[in-house]
């Protein structure tokens, strides 16, 4: 890592000073070009379609200010279509090798915000802080190392000194016999206390009696947990890290889990449907974490599992329709004998997600937080109320209810939630 | 004293100097125990590497192995989509309208799918109550997922690829067109207008091909008749909603006859509903042999042969026509004739004269007495081509094929080896031919013979349309991509032809042409029913009948006739491996899977033909053998009530034993008896040795005047007497006070309130109830009821979940049964009344009753059950937890009306119950939302509460309240006639709501203080006319 960074860095500097020396030698635009302003219009208009480096459904923007005119690229930039039709040989040579994708006119964009944009393309950031991030790798590498050895120095110095102790009262006992002196014992010669126990019946049975109905209660406990898989985390085919998409990207879950709205099923997305985003985003640039081995690269590469599975030539940004659909494992399993609907409790009750599911915006790995026991079930049934706001379809049956069973508010017990025939059928 | 008694087991052993006794005596077993092919000898043992102590290893390590791998969950897997079609989510069902026209059955249908796989077959509400789906349509979702459909075209019973057949075929077209040697293009009748129009493009082509229509179950005489009196080769259509007198003679209007259909409009005048204190209905005369289930409904059913009934219809027509019966019939036929005929002069205009008779005679009288009356009821300028086909002309072409006459044969839709009378002549002419195809779904007995055999897809996979009658137009629409490799018919068709667009876009083409006159092909599409507006056809009458009058009116009959008729179930024969269809009961003997010769009384004891009911309630029957013209077969013999003297009955469609599962290989084949596509044959029938055992869901017997259950009353006493008078409430004495067993005063159960939320009720009207099955059949495909096969059934372990009971009655009326109980009197009497009234008449009356879980609000089976697996609900549901149920079957026991059924076995994954659960194919019918019982639970009717709670999901997704007429069980959105709604009764305005509050409505048992949530409407019998 060193040896690239010592490598790398005299290079960045010519590079860095290149970029400078033309910013400077170009001062129509550079001057008062801003480069943060025009990242954000570049995410904001362009980044759907535009990569800096990387051909995408556009072609790749650095340096392309080097490339065309600025007039050109001004009126290009606000209406490319126009300039296609107005016969333009380089707007034809462009519409003609992306596969005649018509541009979006950016009429709204003025010079100044292109002359941004532009800054931003051909601006090329400070190397990144590698050498850092590597020191900080091997001081909490390190750091881990440490508790377990000091942890092990303690326990070691712990037992030396019992046996410290143990040896010192020998010698001294020894010391005491050689000198004649009698070591009075503390105790009369009683019936050890076994003895004392086993003769006595009652104790014995009462321990029986609190061994077996423990044992029962702890027989019990591990019977009721067979087949319940709360905590179940299996590996699954495409390490998809709902912590990045729902937590750091904060992605609204039935964005991908659209069925949940309306159907029994929240359905696991569709592989279109992680195109929508993943067609742009093909590399992961957020935070890692190396401790676990969860680095850019990887996430990268699970990015390229996608790819192959629905069949995306990322060189020529298109599909190929050789398809490979994704066998995930599935980790929330009802019996079927159970009936049970994400639309009645997602749309209807408007719980959130993370009530059942816990927190997923968290979870690098999605597991199954809750116990999905009738028990669990039922205490919810008994304990929450009934959303009835704004629901024609409540008013009435509220009404009645409320004026039957003297409330304000309803449990959903209250309005047969726990019959069987709601759930079992 | 020792006790000196011998015993021995053979005359040898009392010999006492045998030497081999003594021998024997000595050894434990008579024979060498071969120990030694199971030990192999020593040198083989000591060689053995393993000993012992590895066995044990080897074992303790599976056992530990086994344990360990039970302890691990089952890892489920879940494949999303690639790419998600836009109209399918997860969980949601998808409904597509289409239309069926198998050449038999017609209906324009809604197709439910879920996660693309069709499921259910739903009526389409859009289109008119006569294209609803029957028994059978509601069952052909499962013949898309039959695991004997032909995968792929194939030659000589070898696959070949499908260019391979297309270009052969099309070469071997082109060498018979240049020799001018003749092809016969044999299909089904169509019905299909873009079809038609794509054989006419293809007959023009090929001058050498001839079309011919053929139906295996012929209307042949009908067709002539109207093309004699109207000049149109079509069947008139009939609105039965308009009649006031009906008179049938051997038309199964309710059943089968002339396509089906008929029995929505005709129950419309059937249902007494009070209009200004006064109810209506129609008169209904029925002339039959076999008994049906129109002569089931009849209000005056006569039993007669096919002979005395033409003799009635030409002493009817003369009796319209001169005022006065002539011919020389005997003076019962000139009565009837009478009485009858001052009933349809009553109707005037809104009287009809039907008849199914095989005779063109008969059919043409029958439209001269409806052109007479100027009856309303039947229109002859729509007409229907659902039924084309020609007797004379397939004659003709068994004869032409065997002389060489006609060189190539396709065959498409058709099995005609199989249901031609002449079918071995057929086949031997299909041998002789120099090119055969054939078009089927099945290796049928067809395809199997012929040279090339194009797999076609199933009605769910095909693009099609249908004309049902004039003006009246279905569209198909595949609701699945085709599960194998196949093609349709049409698209054949076409690239014959030489083109290569696909049927899709001709028949879209075809319609914007020629049918939507410029409305939208989508919107029709969407709708799957459309109705044109051209102009109709004038067909004028043109008919002298006086010479037909003459001939049937010397109709004699010598011997015994035998009737073919076609079942409910089976129909046809198309979908003989369907098991749902099997399995359902024949709504009049309510036997499943089989075919049987309907005997009456009288001739089976003259014949020395029987029935005998078993002990274990099961019934056995003699066999005989019917023997007409050359062919004979031997069949068992069911004793039927109402079959006419001197006629027997069985039915078409069975003993198919080609593309059919050994399971549904049963019966014998009636179309071999089926000379000259006549359903009435002149049989010589002779009792034969040997035993059949039914499979029968009820026997023979009556109501023996019980009252509680099926409740019956006149139209008059309707309309004159008080409520009390047809249907009381039964009282119990509570201190010496008579008290309604409705009252709360005498219920020892304490009642729940039910006012809040919806309370559903069901309303079964036993006078709209027809017995036509749908409904069963429904239940059973919503509902997962797993089908069980003839030899639990035989055992009572049907798994229906809801059944039509048919009861007979003892005298001609039930009336009459409950008299005859009234005036018994002593014991002695009462033995031997009970047991002569056991036994139905030779005219019963019938009455069906559909009775599936009553859902009592004061359930017995919930109070016995040791585990609360069955449990009330505030709807009004009686839950079943079929996870909590351990199979005590207490409730079984506890539950009057006999409604709950038990798992026998594991009838999923299992393959002695080879029908279709036991098949990845099979299962991909179940419906996801109702779970599939295993083995040791109890289950039963569920008021289709997943369909309940899905329309309440619908209402609070949707934010608003329910209307009545959304919540559906599947037999009451089956029901074509309207005999079962379903409802809110706290919905005040609701029609269960309504019924509830009417005269006619009773529970079942009321007596047993039950109070159940289904209601019965008592059945008001229009028999002024006896």
């Amino acid at each position: 890592m060193t040896r690239f960074f010592c490598l790398n860095v005299p290079q960045v500097r010519v590079l860095l000073s290149f970029v400078l020396a033309i910013a400077f030698t170009l001062p129509t635009y550079a001057q008062e070009a801003d480069v943060d302003k025009g990242k954000s219009l570049f995410n904001m208009n362009c980044a759907a379609c535009h990569k800096l480096n990387k051909r995408a459904v556009g072609p790749a923007l650095a340096g392309v200010s080097q490339k065309y005119e600025k007039e050109w690229l001004y009126s290009w930039i606000k209406n490319s279509m126009a300039m296609v039709k107005s016969g333009d040989p380089q707007a034809v040579a462009i519409y003609e090798e992306y596969n005649k994708s018509v541009m979006t006119a950016f009429p709204q964009l003025s010079n100044e915000d292109i002359d941004n944009i532009l800054a931003y393309t051909d601006y090329t950031p400070p190397a990144p802080a590698v050498p850092a991030a590597v020191v900080t790798t091997a001081a909490s590498g390190g750091d881990n190392t440490t508790s377990i050895l000091l942890l092990g120095v303690l326990v070691l110095v712990l037992v030396i000194l019992v046996v410290m102790l143990f040896l010192v009262t020998k010698t001294l006992r020894k010391i005491a016999i050689a000198n004649g002196i009698e070591v009075e014992k503390t105790r009369p010669i009683r019936k050890p206390l076994w003895e004392v126990y086993i003769n006595n019946s009652f104790l014995v049975f009462s321990t029986v009696i609190i061994l077996l109905f423990s044992s029962a209660f702890f027989a019990y406990g591990y019977l009721m947990q067979v087949g319940i898989d709360q905590g179940y985390m299996p590996v699954q085919p495409i390490h998809y890290s709902h912590k990045i998409h729902s937590g750091d990207n904060e992605i609204e879950c039935k964005y991908c889990h659209s069925s949940a709205r309306v159907s029994k099923h929240s359905g696991i997305p569709s592989l279109n449907v992680c195109m929508n985003c993943h067609m742009n985003i093909a590399e992961y640039n957020g935070e890692e974490d190396l401790e676990k081995g969860y680095t850019k690269e990887f996430y990268t590469n699970e990015i390229k599992k996608l790819y192959k599975a629905v069949g995306w030539d990322e060189e020529n940004q298109r599909y190929t329709g050789d398809t490979q659909p994704v066998k995930w494992v599935r980790i929330h399993n009802l019996p079927d004998f159970v009936y049970f609907n994400h639309a009645q409790h997602v749309d209807v009750a408007g719980i959130d997600c993370q009530k059942c599911h816990g927190p997923v915006e968290e979870m690098e790995i999605m597991y199954q937080h809750s116990p999905l026991t009738m028990g669990w079930c039922i205490n919810c049934h008994r304990e929450s109320n009934v959303d009835l706001e704004n629901n024609e379809y409540y008013e009435k049956i509220h009404a009645e209810l409320s004026k039957k069973y003297g409330v304000e508010k309803l449990t959903i017990a209250q309005m047969g939630g726990l019959e069987c025939g709601k759930c079992h059928y | 004293m020792a006790n000196q008694k011998n015993y021995w087991k053979s005359t040898a052993e009392l010999d006492n100097n045998n030497a081999f006794v003594e021998d024997l005596k000595g050894r434990e077993f008579v024979e060498k125990l071969p120990e030694d092919a199971f030990l192999g000898d020593d040198q083989v043992m000591n060689d053995s590497k393993t000993n012992r102590r590895d066995f044990l290893k080897y074992v303790g390590f599976s056992t530990a192995a086994a344990s360990l791998a039970a302890c691990e969950g089952p890892v489920h897997k879940s494949i999303p989509y690639v790419v998600q079609p836009e109209e399918i989510r997860p969980g949601i069902s998808n409904f597509y309208a289409t239309t069926i026209a198998d050449g038999f059955d017609m209906a324009s249908i809604l197709v439910k799918t879920r996660e693309g796989r069709p499921i259910k077959v739903e009526n389409n509400t859009d289109a008119p109550a006569s294209y609803r789906a029957n028994a059978r349509l509601q069952a052909s979702i499962l013949s898309l997922y039959d695991t004997f459909r032909l995968q792929g075209p194939a030659q000589s019973g070898s696959p070949v690829s499908w260019a391979t057949l297309l270009g052969q075929s099309r070469q071997q077209l082109d060498n018979l067109q240049a020799e001018g040697a003749q092809v016969v293009l044999l299909t089904q009748s169509f019905a299909s207008p873009s079809t038609q129009a794509l054989i006419d493009r293809l007959t023009a082509k090929y001058d050498n091909i001839k079309h011919i229509a053929y139906d295996a179950v012929s209307s042949s005489h009908a067709l002539d008749a109207f093309e004699k009196a109207y000049g149109q080769r079509a069947l008139p259509t009939y609105d039965f909603s308009k009649a006031e007198t009906i008179v049938s003679f051997d038309a199964d209007l309710i059943g089968d006859w002339q396509g089906g259909g008929h029995a929505p409009g005709y129950v419309k005048t059937r249902v007494p509903v009070k209009k200004n204190g006064k109810a209506k209905m129609s008169t209904h005369f029925q002339f039959e042999a076999n008994m049906t289930l129109s002569g089931a409904t009849a209000d005056k059913r006569v039993p007669m042969s096919a002979a005395q009934q033409k003799q009635v219809l030409a002493a009817l027509y003369s009796e319209l026509t001169n005022g006065q019966a002539s011919g020389s019939g005997e003076q019962a036929i000139q009565d009837m004739a009478k009485v009858t005929a001052k009933y349809l002069r009553k109707a005037g205009k809104k009287a009809v004269v039907i008849t199914g008779l095989p005779s063109v005679e008969a059919q043409r009288i029958a439209l001269a007495i409806n052109q007479k009356l100027g009856s309303v009821v039947i229109d002859t300028q729509h007409t229907t081509t659902i039924r084309q086909g020609s007797a004379n002309q397939l004659t003709q072409l068994v004869d032409d094929l065997n002389s060489g006459a006609v060189q190539g044969i396709i065959t498409a839709g058709v099995n005609p080896v199989y249901t031609l009378a002449n079918g071995e002549q057929f086949a031997a002419g299909l041998n002789k031919a120099k090119f055969s195809l054939s078009f089927s779904m099945k290796n049928d007995e067809t395809a199997s013979k012929a040279q090339w055999v194009a797999a076609t897809p199933h009605y769910l996979e095909s693009w099609g349309d249908v004309e049902f009658k004039t003006n009246h137009f279905g569209l198909t629409q595949p609701t699945i991509r085709p599960l194998f490799d196949t093609k349709q018919f049409q698209d054949v068709l076409l690239t014959w032809l030489g083109k290569d667009t696909s049927y899709r876009d001709e028949l879209r083409s075809y319609w914007e042409q020629n049918i939507l006159n410029g409305k939208s092909w989508n919107k029709a599409l969407h709708d799957g029913f459309y109705v044109g507006n051209s102009s109709s056809k004038q067909n004028q009458y043109r008919d002298a009948v006086a010479d037909a009058v003459r001939s049937i009116s010397a109709a004699t009959q010598e011997g015994y006739t035998l009737n073919l008729y076609t079942k409910t179930g089976i129909g046809a024969g198309q979908q003989a491996n369907n098991p749902w269809l099997h399995e359902l009961p024949d709504p009049i003997t309510r036997v499943t899977w089989d075919n049987y010769l309907t005997v009456s009384k009288s001739d089976a004891d003259a014949l020395g033909l029987w029935n005998e009911t078993q002990s274990d309630g099961s019934l056995n029957g003699g066999l005989a053998k019917i023997t007409v013209g050359s062919s004979s077969l031997t069949v068992p013999v069911l004793i039927q009530p109402g079959q006419a003297k001197g006629t027997v009955g069985l039915a078409f469609g069975y003993g198919k034993q080609s593309g059919v599962k050994s399971e549904m290989q049963i019966g014998a084949n009636a179309y071999k008896l089926y000379n000259d596509f006549s359903s009435v044959q002149p049989v010589s029938i002779e009792a034969v040795d040997g035993t059949h055992e039914f499979a029968c869901t009820q026997l023979q017997n009556t109501l023996m005047g019980r009252e509680d259950i099926v409740k019956e009353t006149t139209l008059e006493i309707f309309n004159t007497k008080d409520r009390n008078d047809y249907n009381a409430v039964p009282v119990v004495s509570k201190n010496h006070i008579e008290t309604l067993v409705t009252s709360p005063e005498v219920d020892i159960w304490d009642q729940f309130d039910r006012s809040v939320g919806h309370h559903f009720n069901l309303s079964i009207d036993l006078n709209a109830c027809t017995g036509c099955g749908a409904c069963v059949v429904a239940c059973h495909a919503e509902n997962n009821v797993p089908v069980v096969g003839k030899r639990e059934i035989r055992k009572s372990r049907d798994m229906h979940w809801l059944r039509i009971d048919r009861y007979y009655s003892s005298e001609d009326t039930f009336e009459g049964d409950k008299n005859t109980v009234n005036e018994i009197s002593g014991l002695g009497e009462s033995l031997t009344t009970f047991s002569s009234l056991e036994e139905p008449s030779a005219n019963p009356q019938v009455t069906f009753q559909p009775i599936m879980c009553q859902h009592c609000n004061h359930a017995p089976c919930e109070t016995v059950c040791p585990v609360a697996a069955t449990s009330h609900g505030r709807q009004g549901q009686n839950h079943m937890a079929y996870n909590r149920c351990v199979g005590t079957r207490y409730c079984a026991n506890n539950c009057p009306y006999k409604v709950r059924r038990f798992n026998w076995f594991l009838y999923n994954h299992n393959d002695e119950f080879d029908f279709h659960m036991n098949n990845d194919l099979g299962r991909m019918v179940l419906n996801p939302d109702v779970v599939v019982r295993s083995r040791g639970v109890m289950e039963k009717c569920s008021l289709c509460i997943q369909k309940t709670q899905k329309t309440i999901l619908d209402a609070k997704l949707e934010g608003r309240d329910i209307a009545d007429g959304e919540f559906q069980t599947a037999c009451s959105s089956a029901c074509a006639t309207g005999a079962i709604t379903f409802g809110d009764i706290n919905d005040k305005t609701s029609r269960v709501a309504k019924s509830l509050e009417s005269d006619r409505m009773y529970h079942l048992l009321e007596s047993v203080g039950t109070k159940p949530n289904v209601q019965y409407q008592v059945k008001v019998r229009n028999t002024e006319t006896s």
